[in-house]
Order: structure tokens, then C-alpha cells, then sequence
């Protein structure tokens, strides 16, 4: 565990004492608030609950967008800048690796996700919404931005550098994102699986909509577990190639 | 004690290191000299950990490296061609960081700190963030990282390699200081600062070890030998024929020389000067100068890696 906590903790502080840290974690935020302004908020008088659920939404979209440009440098910079070596020679495991940078990449994408939360307190301030829908949106970005930024890592554990650390794990994104297209394309059992895999239409509506399901949380768990297991399956065998 | 017994490693098919074996004695300081391509960094990799032999045995105090890896991780420092830095962190953030990562606790890092700023001479910078430091000061914390934890087996890879003559006394004083405290392996292809800075020398040619010893050790072993720069009036390819036919000529390799005259360092059996100038002359060519080759190391290296066959292992060069 300590051997976590260290890459953790390291990789964590490396995004608060470099300009990218700072650039993303702006960009999300000004992208996130010029959003809800403009869709949430919209033109005309609306229901407090859909102005949430409709700022949920778009939060889904920049948690996608932040995972990947967050964890796009995680093992693919260290490969390109040869530190991957000081990694390799320390009594490390290459579990304990994968773990440290999914946990300083979640960590991250928690800080940015929680920065957010001013929008939401101005409709509860403002209109009529319950904490619990407000807990069970941001339990939804938080289980959303885990399976991400796993498959974040998973895409930086196979690539040889950042671009194409961002465009494997932006490949998978967007073929999960597609998923429920496809469903509805196939016949059974492919419509159930399809459906199953969708990162967004199944799993995260029920979140937006105030509801926790165990089913959702448990998806998101194991595509989490999954994409980090295929990190580490990956890396392994780097010493005897 | 550090040894490695008929060490093997491919890249795909390809061998890169074939049956080297050697042993390095605590606290000593062993040089890995070879020309580019010649296995030097991948020796160092596996004895690092970082790649697994396919074949062979590393072991440091008997323990083998694959029996034990994280406990042979902890007792080993490595310093990469290119220093691993984290280029955001202070050099003090940095070096407390890795001691923790490489096994230390908290108050242990802190008390050997010091010692190893010191050590590396870092006082100065160790304030200071990475990215502003010169690439000297950066290939000091590198060896910094390498020693932090207390190992005790050292790998320099190339530790000198970009650094200005200044820095390069300073980094040998650093290494030599090292010997102290540890045992250390470097890897160069610089022949004077393997033989100023090493108590022996491994000749390594196309992955496998061709010689061993010290620099004087070495140079006995090609006792025999006698290595001239030639320069004759007459045409390239000519000369180059007639030196391949000489049963006194060990080998010769042509150097760069503006026509009508061609030159080459040429490595002789015995002290056959007198011989080879007047087979020269016989021959039609036009002798310019017959002068001693380059320095006692280096000619003994050119010998190691360029003539056929090699001259300890059996290998072929």
C-alpha cells in the first residue's frame, strides 16, 4: 500500500506543480460553467430538478474529456521522458504502479469534479432540489470518472506517447458512448450486452435523475477493475521483451 | 559480491548479450567498455532489473535477481544514459522521494539526505527546481537517486556522456568518492576516463566480453601487438589490399586522407616496423610517415574489437 501511496501522492502534486494541471482543470471548469449557463440555464423559466439533471448531463461529457486529458501522461510521459526507468529499477510492482497513477488521475479528476459544485448549490439556493439528488449526481460523476480514467490508463499503458495515449483511450471512450447505437441495431442477446456496455445511456440516467443503483455503481466497479487488470496485464511482460 | 554467470539476452531474435560471465568484487570499481551496439547498455539493464535475461544467472551475494526481485531492486542504484528526473520537483523533493519509493523510511531519508548532497555536491541546488538546473548538476542528482537508498551495487550508465571537461573532473570525483561506500559498475565508450576512473576493465564486441583485466593487465595481453598510424603516397584501395595480405599485419583499418596519399592505423604482430616499411617501399608506395599509434588503452580496445578471432571468450568479433 505504501508503495501506492508514493507514486500516488507524486503524480498527484506533478499536476499541481505544472502549467498542465492548471490549463485542464480551467478549461474543464470554464467549459463546464459556459455550458450550464447556456444549456442548463437556458432562455426560458424551467423545473429546478431538469436544470439539474440537465447540468449533470453536460458534467458527463467534461468528466469523459478530463479523464482522457488527464491521464493521458500517466505511463506514456514517463516512457517518453526515461523516467519509466527510475520506476523499473525501485522495489516497485507493477500493480503498485498502475494503482498509484489511477489513484493521483482519479484524485485529480475528484478536485476538478468538486469545483463544479457551485453550480448546482445555485439551484439549490435558488429553485427546489434535494441534497440526495445532488449526492446521487455527483456519486454518478465520480463512478463515471473512475471507469474513465481506468480506461485512461489503460489506453497511456499501451501507448508510446501522449497523442497516442489520448487516442486509444479516446477510441474505447466513444465506443462505449456508442454502445446503446448499436443495441438497438442488433438482435438479441448482442441488444442486452450492447445496452449492458453503454458508459452513459443504461448506467449513468438513473444518477442524473437522482437515483443510486447497485446495478450502475457495480458496472462501473468492474469496468474500472476491468481496464486496470488489462493495465497491468500489459506492462508485465515489458522485462522479457 | 556481484556475479554474473553466463549472462544471454535477445531482442526478438536478435542476440544483443551472449555467455558473458564476470564477477565484481565489493567495492570495486568495474568499467564496461564497447564500442556503440556492443551490449553495453543492455548488460547494465538486466544487472538494473529493468529487462530479465533470457538465458544466464545475476546474482548479488548469491541471491539470484529472479528468486528476489524487489530485494535485489533495493540493493541496487542505477543511473540511465538519461538521468530519470521529475523535472517539477526540487532536487531535495526529488531525492527524498525516491529513498522512500526505494525502500527507506521517512526519518532514514532524511538522515542520509544530507550525506548524499553532500556526496554529489549538490548543496548549492538542492533548493532548486530540476528543470533549472545545467545538465551537469542534473546528471549529479541522477547519481544522487542512484545512491540515496545506500545500495550496494552502483550502474553508471554513460555518467559522463555531454558533460564539459569542468564537469567531467567533478563527476569523477563523485564516482571515485562512491568506491567508499559501494560497489560500481560504468559503462563508457570514453577509453580515458574508463581507465582513470576503473580498477578493471571488461572489452565488450558484439555482445559478448572479448577481455578483462586492468588497464595494465589488458595491454599485456596484446604484449605482442604493435599499433602504428601509416601514411603512403599511392592509391586507397591498393594499400588497403596490400595491408589485408601481410601475414605480419593484425589488422588495419583505413583513416580519412585526401587522395593521392591514403592512410590507416594499422595493428601489427610484434615490433615489425622495419618489415612493414620496406614491403611498403617494395611495393611502390610512397612512405609519408610510420608513427605510434594511439594511446597504450585504446589501441589495446582497437585491437580487442577489430581483429578476428577474438582473443578470450572464443567469440567472434
Amino acid at each position: 500500500m505504501r508503495g501506492i501511496l508514493l507514486v500516488a501522492r507524486r503524480d498527484f502534486s506533478a499536476y499541481f506543480n505544472s502549467i498542465w494541471g492548471y490549463v485542464v482543470m480551467a478549461f474543464l471548469l470554464v467549459v463546464n460553467g459556459l455550458l450550464f449557463n447556456t444549456i442548463a440555464m437556458g432562455q426560458s423559466a424551467r423545473p429546478s430538478t431538469q436544470v439539474l439533471e440537465q447540468f449533470f448531463y453536460i458534467s458527463f461529457g467534461t468528466t469523459v474529456i478530463a479523464a482522457v486529458l488527464i491521464t493521458m501522461r500517466l505511463l506514456a510521459e514517463e516512457r517518453q521522458q526515461g523516467t519509466q526507468a527510475l520506476l523499473d529499477s525501485c522495489p516497485l510492482s507493477d500493480r503498485q504502479i498502475i494503482l498509484g497513477k489511477y489513484l493521483s488521475a482519479m484524485g485529480f479528476l475528484s478536485v476538478i469534479t468538486i469545483a463544479s459544485v457551485y453550480m448546482p448549490a445555485l439551484i439549490f439556493i435558488n429553485g427546489k432540489v434535494s441534497i440526495g439528488h445532488i449526492i446521487a449526481g455527483y456519486t454518478g460523476l465520480l463512478m463515471v470518472g473512475s471507469a474513465t480514467v481506468a480506461i485512461g490508463t489503460f489506453g497511456s499503458s499501451v501507448a508510446r506517447n501522449q497523442l497516442e495515449a489520448a487516442a486509444v483511450s479516446g477510441f474505447v471512450l466513444i465506443l462505449m458512448l456508442v454502445m446503446w447505437q448499436l443495441a438497438r441495431l442488433t438482435d438479441a442477446p448482442f441488444t442486452d450486452l450492447f445496452s449492458q456496455m453503454s458508459l452513459y445511456d443504461k448506467h449513468f440516467q438513473p444518477f442524473q435523475r437522482g437515483r443510486i443503483n447497485l446495478s450502475d455503481v457495480t458496472f462501473y466497479l468492474s469496468t474500472t477493475f476491468l481496464f486496470l487488470t488489462m493495465s497491468i496485464r500489459f506492462i508485465e511482460p515489458r522485462r522479457w521483451r | 559480491m556481484i556475479e554474473v554467470k553466463s549472462l544471454t539476452r535477445y531482442y526478438g531474435s536478435h542476440p544483443a548479450v551472449t555467455d558473458v560471465s564476470f564477477t565484481i568484487a565489493d567495492n570495486e570499481i568495474v568499467g564496461i567498455l564497447g564500442l556503440n551496439g556492443a551490449g553495453k547498455s543492455t548488460i547494465l539493464k538486466v544487472l538494473a532489473g529493468l529487462l530479465m535475461p533470457t538465458a544466464g544467472e545475476v546474482c548479488i551475494d548469491g541471491v539470484d535477481m529472479l528468486d528476489a526481485s524487489d530485494s535485489f531492486r533495493k540493493q541496487i542504484g542505477f543511473l540511465p544514459e538519461e538521468p530519470p528526473l521529475y523535472v517539477e520537483m526540487t532536487v531535495n523533493d526529488y531525492l527524498c522521494w525516491v529513498g522512500e519509493v526505494k525502500g527507506l523510511s521517512k526519518a532514514q531519508v532524511e538522515d542520509r539526505l544530507l550525506e548524499v548532497v553532500q556526496l554529489c555536491q549538490l548543496e548549492s541546488v538542492a533548493d532548486q527546481v530540476i528543470d533549472t538546473l545545467s545538465h551537469g548538476f542534473r546528471k549529479r542528482v541522477g547519481i544522487a537517486q542512484a545512491i540515496i537508498h545506500n545500495p550496494k551495487f552502483v550502474i553508471l550508465d554513460e555518467p559522463i556522456s555531454g558533460l564539459d571537461p569542468a564537469q567531467i573532473v567533478e563527476i569523477r570525483q563523485v564516482i571515485t568518492g562512491l568506491k567508499a561506500q559501494c560497489t560500481v559498475m560504468i559503462s563508457s565508450h570514453i577509453l580515458s576516463e574508463v581507465s582513470q576512473t576503473c580498477d578493471r576493465i571488461l572489452v565488450l564486441h558484439d555482445g559478448r566480453i572479448v577481455a578483462q583485466g586492468s588497464e595494465a593487465e589488458l595491454s599485456d595481453q596484446l604484449a605482442a601487438t604493435q599499433h602504428v598510424e601509416v601514411t603512403v603516397k599511392g592509391d586507397k584501395l591498393a594499400f588497403d589490399n596490400h595491408l589485408s595480405t601481410q601475414e605480419f599485419i593484425a589488422g588495419h583499418k583505413l583513416t580519412d586522407c585526401r587522395p593521392p596519399y591514403a592512410s590507416a592505423e594499422v595493428t601489427l604482430v610484434d615490433d615489425n616496423r622495419e618489415a612493414l616499411a620496406s614491403t611498403l617501399v617494395h611495393s611502390g608506395f610512397g612512405i609519408r610517415s610510420i608513427q605510434a599509434g594511439s594511446s597504450e588503452l585504446e589501441a589495446t580496445f582497437l585491437s580487442l574489437t577489430q581483429t578476428t578471432p577474438t582473443r578470450d571468450t572464443g567469440g567472434e568479433a
